[in-house]
C-alpha cells in the first residue's frame, strides 16, 4: 500500500511532536492569566443525602475568596454531562448544583480564591447540615421494591423509570432465540461479573476560564467534544451560544472520560461570578472518583450451537450501574449487545439490558464503550463452548465470525438510543487477523499442550476475536477547511480533537497526500469553537474515518481550485495535470511544471483569489476494525498468580494511514486491557467512600509489567474510509481480558469469570476444583 | 507570607528566585514557566514531573524547592540546543513514542540520567527506569525502543 501514496502510509512524525518533546506550554494548564483564582469543588462525603442547610457566609467573608456558589446561586437546569450530539440519547437527570447529593465526590459547593490554600480553607469553612439518607450501593439491589430512589427530582426527563431507579432499559432480538436453543445441541449459559475501571489519564481533567475583552466566556480546557461542551455549557449557564469560545489545547489522554463536561459549567460559573480567570484542575484522587468510570456490569449469557459448532443462538442479559447519574448510560450498554453479539453469525440474537442507578461514581463513556464487557463474557462463553464441543476455538471462531458481504442486523435495531442502520460488512481481514496472531502466538504447537511448565508454574494460551466501529451511522459528522497560502503550505482548519493519539497528523497526511505536498506543508489547527468548523468531536472511534472523510472531500475542492489555475498558467487542460511533490505537472512527455508556491502567489497577488474550500462528512455506515488477541500466560498453581508473557494482536483498521502511530494505538490499549483483565478496580467501602483513590493503590501495568508485545496490522480498503481507513483506537482493548482468561483455563483448567483476575480467584478456582467440587456451576 | 530567597542554576541559567516555606519544587518551576514540568499525582507515582538535580531524577512533587539551594537542575526546556533536538528527543519521534506527550519530558529526562551513568544501557536497564513513568497511551513498548536505539548508537560510536 505505502508504495501507493507518498503521504498516506508513512511512518511520518507528529506535527505536533517536537511541541510536546521539548516541553512548550502546549496543553490547558500551561498558561497563566494576571489575576487567575484557583477554583475548588467541596465534594459530598455522603453517598445519598439532602442539603437541609448550607451556610457560605464565612466562606465568604474570607480575605482572597472571590465566589462561593451553592445550589442557591446558580440556574437550575437539567442537562446531561455525556458529550453527545444533541438531543443527546443520555438522561437529562445533572444540575450545575443541587440540594441533593447522590454519591461520596458530588457536588455540594464551588469556590473561586486567589490561592490553592485559600480556596482549600474556605471549602472547610462552607457550614452545611445534612440529611443523610439510605444509599443504594448494590447494582442488584436498586430496582428492588422500597429501594431508596435516587432521583425524585420532578424536573429531570428521558429517565426511563426514575421511581426504579432506572435510567434505561434495552431489549431487541433478532429472530427467535426460543427457536435457536431448541434446535441446538449444546448450550451453555454463565454469568460474568465486571468491575469500575478508571481513566487515569496522566493529565487530570483541568478547565480555564475568562472573560475576553468582548466580554464572551472563554473555555480553555482538556475536552474530546469542544463543541458538544459549547452548547452544554451555554445550555446549563443560560447563555447564548455565541457568547462562549472553547479551545481545546493538547490534551493529555482522554480515553473517553473527557468525553464529558465535566468542570467547563462549574469554572464558568465561577468566572461568571468573580468576573476573573478561574482554573479548577482535580487532584489524582478528585479525577479517582470526581471524573468517571467504566460501567461494572453483571452479564449473564446463554449460547447454543450445533454438534458441528455452528453458534444457532445468543442470549445475552445485563445489569449495569452507571452511577448517580445517567451519562452514556443507555448508549455504552446499547453497544455491549449492538457490537458484540453479531461478532457470530447466529441467526438469533436477543439482547436485554437493564441500566440502573446507585449511589456510586459516574460511569460514562470509556475507550470500548461497553465492548470489553460484552467481549469478557462472550469470548470466555465461546472457549467454553468449543471446549465441550471438542473443537478447537481457533476452528470454532473460523467457523463463525462475521464475514464480507454479511449484514449485522441488530445494529439496525440498536442504535444511538435510538433506531440504527444496518451494518453492512465490506471490508473484513478478520480471517488474516486470526492467521496471523494464531503464528506469532504458536497456537498449534502450544493450545492444549496438556497444561504445560515445569512444577508449580503452568503455562497456557488462549484467544478472543472482537470488533468495534468506525464512527457512529448516520449521526458523527464532521467537517474541514483549508486555505492557500504565499509559500505554497495550506492552513488546515479542523474540528476534530486530537487527545493524544495522533489524529492532527492522520488528518494533516490525508491533506497532505490529497493535495500533492510534502507534509510539512500542512499547517494544523484543530479543536477550537472559534475558528474551526464543526465536529462531533473525538469518540466513537469516528475521527480517522469520519474527520478524515471531510479533510480528504475539503483537500480535493481545494486541489481542484489549484489545478485550475495552474491550467491556465501552464495553458494545459485540467485533465492533464497532476500534482505531487509541492508541484503541478503535466503527465506526458513534454513536463510542464509549476511549484505550488508559484500558483499560490499567481492566485493572491495577480488573480486576487484566495484559494480555499471546506467540507462536511458523514456515513450511514459503520465499518467496524477487526481484530484477533492471543495471550500466552504462566499461572503459579501455589499462589494463584497469573503472568501475561505474551501478547499478541492482529488488527484489521483498514488502510493505517500512519502504521507507526496505528501501532502505538493497539499497544496503548492492549496495556489499559491488561490492567482491566488482571489489576485494575476501584473499590468502594459499604459507605459508598472510595478506598484506592491513588496510584499508589489503584494498580495500572508499568513497563515493567508488561508482557512480550506482538502488533500485528492486517490491512484491507475499506470503501467508506478516506484512503481505505476504518479506524483502530478502541478495538484492542476488548481482547486482552477473554484472551487471558481463556489462557488461565488452557492452563490449569479452570474458569474466571469475574474481573479483574486477582490471584485470590484464581487459587480459589483451583481449590474448589481440587476439593472435588463441581467448578462448572449448576447451570448446565 | 514569608519568602526566602533561593539560588539555583535551571538548564545552566543561575536564578534567584523568591520561595515560600512549603513550596514544592514542581511549584516554583511551572510558576517560573517551566511548563515542561507536569503535574500528574502530587505523590511521587507518576514520575510526570521529573527534573533532574545535580543529575539524578528527582520528582518535583516531592522535593521542597528549599532543598535545591544551589542545586543544577535541568527540564525538558534544556535538553535541546535552539532547533537541535537531543538524540533522545529525536529517538521519541522517529519511534512514534510520543502520543498525547503529558509524560514525556519526565521519561526523556529519566533516560538521559540513565544514558549519561550507563551508556550501553540494556533493555532491563531501560524498563527498570521506564518503570518509574506511568504512561496511559503508549504501553511503554516505543519509549523503551526508542531509549534502546540511543543506547545502541552510542555503542555504535564507541
Amino acid at each position: 500500500m505505502s508504495g501507493r501514496h507518498s503521504v498516506v502510509g508513512r511512518n511520518l512524525r507528529k506535527v505536533d511532536g517536537f511541541k510536546l518533546v521539548t516541553g512548550a506550554s502546549a496543553f490547558t494548564d500551561d498558561i497563566h492569566l494576571p489575576g487567575m483564582l484557583c477554583g475548588k469543588i467541596l465534594p459530598s462525603p455522603h453517598a445519598h443525602a439532602r442539603i437541609r442547610r448550607i451556610d457560605a457566609g464565612k466562606a465568604r467573608a474570607l480575605p482572597g475568596v472571590h465566589a462561593v456558589l451553592t445550589y442557591r446561586d446558580v440556574p437550575r437546569v437539567p442537562h446531561t454531562t455525556a458529550g453527545q450530539a444533541w438531543p443527546e440519547p443520555s438522561p437529562y437527570d445533572t444540575y450545575l448544583l443541587d440540594s441533593k447529593v447522590r454519591f461520596v465526590g458530588d457536588r455540594v459547593a464551588a469556590v473561586a480564591a486567589e490561592t490553592r490554600a485559600i480556596a482549600e480553607r474556605a471549602l472547610r469553612l462552607i457550614e452545611v447540615e445534612y440529611e443523610v439518607l439510605p444509599p443504594v450501593l448494590d447494582m442488584e439491589q436498586a430496582m428492588a421494591p422500597g429501594a431508596p430512589v435516587i432521583h425524585d427530582e420532578p424536573e429531570s426527563t428521558k429517565i426511563y423509570d426514575a421511581s426504579r431507579n432506572l435510567a434505561g432499559h434495552i431489549l431487541r432480538e433478532i429472530g427467535n432465540v426460543q427457536e435457536g436453543f431448541r434446535e441446538a445441541d449444546v448450550i451453555i449459559e454463565r454469568e460474568y461479573r465486571t468491575q469500575r475501571q478508571q481513566h487515569c489519564p496522566i493529565e487530570p481533567h483541568v478547565t480555564i476560564c475568562w472573560l475576553d475583552e468582548n466580554n464572551r466566556l472563554v473555555i480553555r480546557t482538556s475536552t474530546q467534544v469542544p463543541y458538544h461542551t459549547r452548547r452544554q455549557v451555554a445550555q446549563i449557564l443560560e447563555l447564548p451560544v455565541s457568547r462562549v469560545h472553547v479551545i481545546k489545547p493538547r490534551i493529555g489522554g482522554g480515553f473517553g472520560g473527557k468525553q464529558e463536561m465535566l468542570l467547563e459549567d462549574i469554572c464558568g460559573a465561577l468566572t461568571l461570578a468573580s468576573r476573573r480567570p478561574v482554573k479548577i484542575e482535580y487532584t489524582r484522587e478528585e479525577e479517582f472518583y470526581m471524573a468517571r468510570t467504566r460501567h461494572p456490569q453483571i452479564l449473564r449469557l446463554k449460547m447454543g450451537a450445533r454438534r458441528d459448532g455452528t453458534i444457532l443462538a445468543s442470549h445475552m442479559r445485563v445489569l449495569a450501574t452507571t452511577g448517580a447519574y445517567g451519562s452514556h448510560s443507555a448508549t455504552v450498554q446499547g453497544n455491549t449487545g449492538s457490537k458484540v453479539l453479531p461478532l457470530y453469525r447466529a441467526p438469533h440474537m436477543r439482547f436485554e439490558c437493564d441500566v440502573v442507578y446507585t449511589n456510586a461514581p459516574v460511569a460514562g463513556a470509556f475507550r470500548g464503550y461497553g465492548c470489553p464487557q460484552g467481549f469478557f463474557a462472550q469470548e470466555t462463553l465461546a472457549d467454553e463452548l468449543a471446549h465441550e464441543l471438542g473443537i478447537d476455538p481457533l476452528e470454532f471462531h473460523r467457523r463463525n465470525v462475521i464475514r464480507l458481504g454479511d449484514v449485522d442486523k441488530l445494529s439496525a435495531q440498536l442504535g444511538e438510543g435510538k433506531e440504527g442502520l444496518p451494518r453492512v460488512i465490506r471490508s473484513c481481514g478478520l480471517p488474516e487477523c486470526m492467521e496471523r496472531g494464531a503464528a506469532a502466538i504458536g497456537w498449534e504447537k502450544k493450545r492444549g499442550a496438556g497444561r504445560s511448565g515445569s512444577g508449580n508454574l503452568k503455562r497456557g494460551v488462549g484467544m478472543a476475536c472482537t470488533m468495534q466501529g468506525s464512527g457512529i451511522a448516520g449521526i458523527d459528522w464532521a467537517s474541514a477547511f483549508l486555505k492557500m497560502n504565499e509559500d505554497g503550505s495550506f492552513t488546515l482548519l479542523a474540528g476534530a480533537s486530537d487527545v493524544g493519539g495522533g489524529a492532527d497528523t492522520v488528518l494533516a497526511q490525508i491533506a497532505a497526500e490529497t493535495l500533492g505536498v510534502t507534509l510539512d506543508k500542512i499547517v494544523i489547527t484543530s479543536g477550537d469553537t472559534d475558528f474551526t468548523p464543526f465536529d462531533v468531536g473525538a469518540y466513537a472511534s469516528s475521527t480517522t474515518i469520519i474527520s478524515g472523510g471531510a479533510v480528504r472531500k475539503a483537500a480535493a475542492k481545494v486541489r481542484a481550485q489549484v489545478l485550475e489555475l495552474a491550467s491556465k498558467m501552464l495553458g494545459e487542460p485540467v485533465e492533464k495535470l497532476d500534482c505531487a511533490g509541492n508541484e503541478v505537472f503535466t503527465v506526458c512527455e513534454c513536463r510542464k511544471a509549476v511549484t505550488m508556491t508559484d500558483v499560490a502567489l499567481q492566485a493572491l497577488y495577480k488573480e486576487k483569489l484566495q484559494i480555499m474550500d471546506g467540507a462536511s462528512h458523514f456515513n450511514t455506515d459503520s465499518p467496524p476494525p477487526f481484530c484477533a488477541t492471543f495471550a500466552e500466560v504462566e499461572v503459579d498453581t501455589e499462589t494463584g498468580q497469573v503472568k501475561v508473557l505474551h501478547l499478541a494482536t492482529a488488527v484489521d483498521c483498514g488502510v493505517a494511514i500512519n502504521p507507526m502511530q496505528a501501532e502505538g494505538q493497539v499497544e496503548g490499549a492492549v496495556a489499559q486491557g491488561l490492567g482491566y483483565a488482571l489489576t485494575e478496580e476501584l473499590v468502594l467501602d459499604g459507605a459508598g467512600r472510595p478506598v484506592n483513590p491513588s496510584f499508589l493503590d489503584y494498580k495500572m501495568f508499568s513497563a515493567k509489567d508488561m508482557p512480550k508485545l506482538t502488533t500485528i496490522l492486517v490491512e484491507t480498503e475499506e470503501p467508506l474510509g478516506p484512503y481505505g481507513a476504518k479506524s483502530i483506537s478502541e478495538v484492542p482493548i476488548n481482547g486482552p481480558t477473554p484472551a487471558i482468561a481463556n489462557a488461565i483455563f488452557d492452563a490449569v483448567g479452570v474458569r474466571i469469570r469475574k474481573l479483574p483476575i486477582r490471584p485470590e480467584d484464581v487459587l480459589n478456582a483451583l481449590r474448589a476444583r481440587e476439593a472435588g467440587r463441581v467448578e462448572e456451576g449448576a447451570a448446565k | 507570607m514569608k519568602t526566602m530567597q533561593l539560588r539555583v542554576k535551571v538548564n545552566g541559567e543561575p536564578m534567584e528566585w523568591s520561595i515560600a516555606p512549603g513550596e514544592l519544587l514542581l511549584d516554583l518551576l511551572r510558576r517560573h514557566g517551566y511548563y515542561g514540568v507536569k503535574r500528574g499525582c502530587e505523590e511521587g507515582e507518576c514520575g510526570a514531573c521529573t527534573v533532574l538535580l545535580d543529575g539524578k531524577p528527582v520528582n518535583s512533587c516531592l522535593v521542597f524547592a528549599a532543598q535545591v539551594e544551589c542545586g543544577e537542575i535541568l527540564t525538558v526546556e534544556g535538553m535541546a540546543r535552539g532547533d537541535r533536538l537531543d538524540p533522545l528527543q529525536e529517538a521519541f519521534l522517529d519511534h512514534g513514542a510520543v502520543q498525547c506527550g503529558f509524560c514525556t519530558s519526565g521519561m526523556l529526562l529519566s533516560a538521559k540520567a540513565l544514558l549519561e551513568r550507563s551508556p550501553h544501557a540494556t533493555a532491563e536497564e531501560v524498563t527498570e527506569v521506564m518503570a518509574g513513568h506511568y504512561c496511559r497511551c503508549t504501553g511503554y513498548l516505543k519509549p523503551v525502543e526508542a531509549v534502546l536505539a540511543v543506547a545502541s548508537k552510542k555503542r555504535g560510536k564507541r
